[in-house]
């Protein structure tokens, strides 16, 4: 029973980790010598790198808004677990971490779909999408089979 | 003693405010307006001394990507003299009160032209040293959302749904905790009065979960009782 609990908080965690590197570290976009994410656009011009604020788009806020609602989200669930694991019923179910953390992940996908969907305007051809972007993708099946996980699950002893 | 104690605070007092003096010239860091719009560029200046009859304004304008700056606008001795040969003839304004150190422009019907730096200097003699402060303008067609607006909104809309979704949760609880309360407590009453052995309930709190717990323990004792 404690492997378990300790697993499940583990890949909740994991999740979280993700999706604050996802949203800090500014790769979502990577060039020959330039990155951007949702915050700033950097290049690297002979000397050091130079980082401009970033376009202030309606959609790139939009995605800003979501990832940072992605975040309170899994931080709440993750304290409501801690809150619920004391004291719930024998029997019950996690309901309401569960509820948190599914629509966390729902709040990643959106976002990382809008990034997808308008990127063309943002993005040149030639630059491909960074690892910040990537972890976004991952992000959202980690948290979404987590909160899967803690609907399903039944509180014991 | 004393004597070297006062020519000291006096040298001091002297000394002191003199060496602080220093005009201070504050005006924005950049403005945005709409193309064809009319916008006032603020100047304002801090000055330890008051305000003289002899407090000159200045603004000079650079275009963007250009080095040459020129003189746009000149008020002196009470009086103002505006750009009469420039780009900005017969549109620039003296909107300002040099009495509140006050000393903005108004720029009227603006063109992609009138990109650039504007400087204002400001002298309040004898307090003639300072650092000129520039401000930047930039002309849209269409004003675009500052940055952090639309996300701001969208997070302060959903927590504010979350934090509205969890008051009424609790509301409904309490009134309907307090609604059964009510309920079995009349019946406890009438049962009293019929003679039978009062069953204590519990004491009534504000708590509504323990409210509530008390009410479905009520439930329960009633429903075994109906079935009795």
């Amino acid at each position: 029973m404690l492997l378990l609990l300790l697993g499940i908080v583990l890949l909740h965690i994991a999740g979280l980790v993700l999706l604050f590197v996802s949203t800090i570290v500014s790769v979502w976009i990577s060039g020959e010598t330039s990155t951007s994410d949702l915050w700033q656009n950097c290049s690297t011009i002979s000397v050091g790198s130079h980082c401009d604020p970033g376009s202030a788009g309606e959609w790139i806020q939009a995605v800003q808004a979501l990832m940072i609602l992605s975040i309170i989200f899994s931080c709440i669930s993750l304290l409501l677990f801690f809150c619920q694991l004391f004291t719930l019923q024998k029997g019950g179910r996690f309901f309401l971490t569960g509820t948190f953390q599914i629509l966390a992940s729902l709040f990643v996908m959106s976002g990382a779909i809008i990034y997808t969907v308008m990127s063309p305007q943002w993005v040149p051809d030639t630059e491909a999408f960074g690892y910040s972007y990537i972890l976004a993708w991952v992000a959202f099946p980690l948290a979404l089979i987590s909160g899967l996980i803690y609907v399903i699950l039944r509180k014991r002893e | 003693m004393l004597t070297f104690v006062a020519l000291a605070s006096v040298l001091l007092l002297g000394i002191v405010p003199e060496q602080t003096e220093a005009i201070s010239i504050y005006t924005g860091w950049e403005r945005h307006a709409l193309l064809g719009s009319d916008v006032r560029l603020s100047c304002s200046f801090f000055s330890w001394r008051g305000t003289s009859d002899d407090v000159t304004f200045s603004w000079t304008y650079r275009p963007d990507g250009s080095r040459d700056s020129i003189s746009i606008f000149h008020y002196t001795s009470g009086q103002a003299y505006v750009d009469n040969k420039g780009p900005f003839r017969d549109r620039v304004e003296f909107v300002g009160n040099p009495g509140k150190r006050d000393g903005s422009i108004l720029i009227k019907n603006l063109d992609y032209n009138d990109n650039g730096t504007f400087t204002c200097d400001a002298k309040n003699p004898p307090d003639i040293v300072g650092r000129p402060s520039s401000v930047r303008l930039l002309v849209f067609e269409t004003v675009p959302i500052q940055a952090g607006v639309i996300t701001g909104a969208i997070i302060g809309v959903v927590l504010g749904l979350l934090v509205l979704i969890v008051v009424i949760y609790y509301l409904m609880r309490f009134l309907v905790a307090r609604r059964v309360f009510s309920l079995s407590v009349s019946k406890h009453g009438k049962k009293k009065r019929e003679g039978t052995p009062a069953r204590q309930g519990p004491v009534p709190t504000a708590d509504p979960t323990k409210v509530k717990a008390a009410s479905s323990e009520k439930k329960k004792q009633e429903s075994r009782k109906d079935k009795k």
